[in-house]
């Protein structure tokens, strides 16, 4: 971790987003995980990203459990609400904050033993009830907090950094998400930020539960020749499905791939998804065929990155529990609390 | 975003592909070479002696200030007086000044070096008792053969110095006010030099080289300025005479006592920084409406921006427009200056035409400075020497030797190419003592000279722990404190500038990027986690497809549209990218190195010297840089 401060000069001739900010306004402290980390180029990812979005900050709320990802949180947007929670435990508390407040775009940020491990039921449950937020898992495979025990994502191929091999199976976070409802499955590389940013992008203009797995090298337990999840490897392995160019609402961008292979994927907000498809017989909506070219592709050893899957009927928990449409701190006192004349039946009809 | 190519399933495809995209881009950038990196040290770079700027600022920092002195007084022989009336290239060029707006007050840490060093006596080249034989003339006592001499001295060189003034120091005493270089500062430096032992011939004026020829002097420089100051003939000029008087002429005559007086209204003509001398010295001798008139528009002239500055904080206004048209009389008496108001006018290719208005003004006045440029005057240089001449009355001297086609003769300072200023005379001086020497031993003057001193030395002391501090000040340019302007203006040997104290001082050498720390990159190491380009606050690194520099300028991060600095080009990395660093604007902030968590990155210490004819005169900046060799 480096002793200084992030020098506040910035390029002269950095560019500035409509409000008027450059991407340095989205920064936060300086990152004290290990030089190299994985993780510091997917926060890179995600300032380049709500930079682009012209994101205010006050609208953002970070949220996260524990980990070396989990820290990350505190290395973007400095200016964000955010909550860095128990253990597993960020998605219950990204749900009691959306459904108390709708109005705020929530990050939540996590890895793979917050996810995989401890945390794998709320991260479920999260999926099933269709949160609307965006949830990103930085997956290097390891606890590298704890000295680069094997996590539940850990191929099986994949040895330690001292040659111990693996005994389990791996859980694949995005298989489980397109099974669970997940509205929106990206999965990509830390390394990789031209794939990784318009996806985060797309990501948080989703209504509904977006999934992100981020392979995540960890240099210092998780990036020797053995393992699955360093540097080469996945750059050698990784087999690209779509790239993706995130279109903001009223923008229009020049298409200049062959006909046939770009489709265009509109998002809620009028915003929309250029997907320039690789693999042309690729089609994201289909729930069966991502699992199975996952499968299939995961079984040849390569990992499977762009986006793999898309609801475009982006439902959220509020729509199907028909909350109100204002969050509870703009409803005035008056309307939330029902006074102690209608309480008293309510009471009475439990008693 | 999306510029990045899919990634094929092998790597060795990719890295087919990019072996192609390699031949058609930039070749990688050779570090080896010492101009690479000198050229990033943008202040030495600048300074026409190569001063080590940031080393001595360093020095500066740690209260090492006889260090610091010794660093500059090698390299550019008078670090008190320059640190006072240095033309200052390097500031404009400073890094700094393209992050914010104003550049590292490098000219006045120099005078903080110079105000509190300790005595020097036993730092200074000794001088032999026996001489080496050779005997060279130096004509004229300003910077450039006062440099000469020194550099010639310690090897044991006789050195006879003529002057037409009664002191050494040539424009630096006569042309420049003692409010802004006090006459102590001034005879230190320059009689440091005269007492290593040169022979003064000082209030002798040389009329004939061909008789100082006929000395038998092993080599003779010339280094006699550019004295004579330019004069309008207009209308009246020749009844106003006792009225006019050329800048240069009256600057002098201030300097050494003939003047002590002017009158009450001064009209001064001219935007130059000798304008702003004559109208502040003006001031001084009792002047009361004192006025700069310039012919161009204010934002095209001459002078420096800071002397501009320092003439108006004391209340002296100026005219722009102003084309002088005629001197003005009135029942035979002397009644001022009539000027035309002038138009800039510009052409589609921003060629400036002055247009008279038609308007008139008449300027009322007593007295009339006229400091309109300056003129050599060779006139006494026989023209049947074999020593040849340009068509506009200027010798033909050569860029690199500082030799004239006359064997044996040189020039240097003003004299050489017409006027330049303190630190470009020294540069000169510097060239012509290796030049003279080379000469005198009978070796060739260009295959022969000395190669510049250089050394690269990791300034790793432990984890993110550097041999400087590369933490960024986040502070703006300290002002100097000033005299108080109503007892400066009272006394023409008052100076105005106070100079730095040492906490100032310690503040703004902070504000040093340390531009000569350079940072370093091994391709073999890296393995593209991205963690130095998601740090850097610049945005200065890129993983990037190769291509050819045009192109790569446009597709970094932020466009390298500052064609004046390098972009940093790696060898081939894994993916077949390379590393493309824009020089521009870095900071040295040291965290690409911080953050790589292969030492891909180091930060090394790039040390810069100019070899000079005396080893003995460069013992300072020889330990500077081969300590950091042996380190």
């Amino acid at each position: 971790m480096s002793y200084i401060q992030k020098p506040t000069a910035f390029h002269p001739a950095l560019k500035k987003n409509k409000l008027g900010l450059t991407r340095r306004d989205y920064e936060g402290a300086m990152s004290t995980l290990c030089a190299g980390c994985g993780h510091d180029s997917i926060t890179a990812a995600i300032i380049e990203a709500c930079f682009k979005l012209d994101l205010p900050a006050h609208r953002l709320a970070k949220v996260s459990g524990i980990g070396c990802s989990s820290k990350a949180p505190t290395y973007f947007l400095s200016r964000s609400h955010g909550f860095n929670s128990v253990h597993g435990r960020m998605p219950s508390i990204t749900t009691g904050a959306n459904l108390a407040n709708r109005d705020l775009i929530y990050l939540g940020v996590s890895g793979d033993g917050d996810t995989a491990s401890i945390g794998l039921s709320q991260f479920c449950h999260a999926m099933r009830r269709q949160l609307n937020m965006t949830y990103i898992v930085m997956n290097n495979g390891c606890y590298g907090l704890t000295k680069g025990q094997f996590s539940a994502t850990n191929d099986k191929t994949s040895p330690s950094k001292k040659g111990e091999s693996n005994l389990f199976e791996a859980i694949d976070l995005a298989q489980i998400a397109i099974q669970l409802g997940a509205g929106f499955v990206g999965r990509s590389f830390s390394g990789d930020k031209a794939q990784l940013v318009p996806m985060i992008e797309a990501a948080m203009s989703y209504n509904g539960f977006a999934f992100l797995d981020v392979i995540s090298p960890c240099v210092t337990f998780n990036n020797h020749p053995g393992s699955t999840k360093s540097y080469d490897y996945v750059r050698g392995h990784n087999s690209v499905l779509d790239k993706l160019d995130f279109v903001p609402a009223e923008e229009e961008i020049e298409i200049d791939y062959a006909e046939g292979t770009t489709s265009e994927v509109d998002l809620h907000g009028g915003a929309k998804i250029h997907l320039h498809k690789l693999d042309t017989g690729y089609d994201p909506t289909n729930a069966d065929q991502a699992i199975n070219t996952i499968r299939t592709r995961l079984n040849k050893g390569e990992v499977t990155t762009g986006l793999l899957y898309f609801d475009g009927r982006e439902q959220d928990l509020h729509e199907t529990l028909g909350t109100s449409e204002r969050a509870l701190n703009q409803i005035p006192i008056s309307e939330l609390c029902p006074g102690s004349k209608n309480l008293a039946p309510i009471n009475d009809r439990f008693r | 975003m999306g510029r990045a190519l899919p990634r094929g399933l092998k790597l060795a495809k990719s890295m087919d592909s990019s072996v192609k995209e390699m031949q058609r881009g930039m070749p990688a950038t050779d570090v080896g070479d010492p101009q690479y990196f000198h050229k990033v040290v943008d202040c030495q770079w600048a300074c026409p002696a190569h001063t080590p700027v940031p080393e001595y600022i360093r020095l500066i920092a740690q209260r090492r200030f006889t260090d610091a002195y010794m660093l500059n007084w090698e390299s550019n022989v008078f670090p008190g007086i320059l640190g006072r009336v240095c033309d200052r290239p390097c500031e404009p060029a400073c890094r700094r000044g393209r992050i914010e707006d104003k550049p590292v007050a490098i000219c006045r840490l120099k005078r903080v070096a110079a105000d509190y060093r300790d005595d020097i006596s036993d730092r200074l080249p000794a001088i032999p008792t026996e001489g080496n034989g050779k005997r060279v003339a130096l004509l004229g006592a300003g910077p450039a053969s006062l440099t000469v001499a020194r550099d010639l001295l310690p090897l044991g060189y006789s050195c006879t110095l003529y002057d037409k003034d009664p002191k050494a120091g040539g424009l630096m005493r006569t042309n420049i006010p003692s409010f802004r270089l006090p006459e102590k500062v001034l005879d230190e430096e320059v009689y440091r030099i005269v007492d290593f032992g040169v022979e003064a011939k000082f209030g002798e004026e040389i009329t004939s080289l061909k008789s100082l020829l006929d000395e038998d002097y092993d080599a003779v420089f010339i280094g006699t300025g550019a004295p004579k100051g330019k004069d309008l003939s207009l209308p009246g000029r020749k009844e106003a005479n006792d009225k006019i008087q050329i800048g240069i002429s009256f600057l002098t005559s201030v300097a050494f006592g003939h003047v002590k007086k002017v009158g009450k209204r001064v009209v001064v003509i001219g935007g130059g920084n000798t304008a702003m001398d004559c109208c502040r010295t003006a001031v001084r001798l009792g002047g009361e409406d004192v006025r700069v008139t310039v012919r161009s528009p204010r934002k095209d002239m001459k002078a420096s921006a800071w002397e501009i500055e320092e003439a108006e904080q004391e209340g002296i206004p100026i005219y722009d427009n102003h084309s002088p048209k005629a001197f003005v009389h009135e029942n035979g008496k002397f009644k001022g200056v009539l000027f035309e108001i002038m138009r800039a006018e510009y052409d589609d290719n921003g060629k400036r035409k002055l247009v008279a208005t038609g308007e008139e003004v008449l300027f009322e006045c007593d007295d009339v400075l006229m400091a309109i440029g300056q003129d050599n005057a060779f006139d006494w240089i026989e023209r049947d020497l074999g020593l040849e001449f340009e068509t506009w009355g200027m010798p033909t001297v050569d860029t690199k030797t500082m030799m004239s086609t006359l064997p044996g003769v040189f020039f240097g300072g003003d004299s050489a190419w017409g006027p330049e200023n303190i630190i470009v005379a020294v540069a000169h001086g510097h060239q012509a003592a290796i030049s003279i020497d080379l000469h005198c031993n009978g070796k060739d003057l260009s295959e022969n000279r000395p190669a510049p001193g250089h050394s690269l030395i990791s300034q790793k002391m432990g984890i993110h722990e550097w041999a400087y501090e590369n933490d960024y000040a986040d502070t703006g340019r300290i002002d100097v404190p000033h005299a108080e302007l109503a007892s400066s203006l009272k006394d023409l040997k008052v100076e105005v500038e106070l100079g730095f104290d040492d906490q100032l001082a310690f503040d703004e050498a902070e504000r040093c990027l340390n531009c000569d720390v350079q940072t370093v990159f091994t391709p073999q190491l890296c393995i593209e986690c991205d963690a130095c380009m998601d740090i850097c606050p610049i945005d200065c690194i890129n993983f990037i497809n190769n291509a050819p520099e045009t192109e790569l300028r446009q597709g970094v991060r932020v466009p390298a549209t500052n064609d004046t600095q390098d972009l940093y080009v790696s060898e081939a990395l894994k993916t077949g990218r390379i590393m493309a660093k824009d020089e521009d604007v870095c900071v040295h902030c040291g965290l690409c190195a911080e953050r790589c968590p292969t030492g891909a990155w180091d930060m090394q210490k790039f040390t810069y010297m100019e070899t000079q004819a005396a080893k003995s005169c460069q013992r300072n900046l020889d330990a500077y840089v081969h300590w950091s060799k042996t380190r």
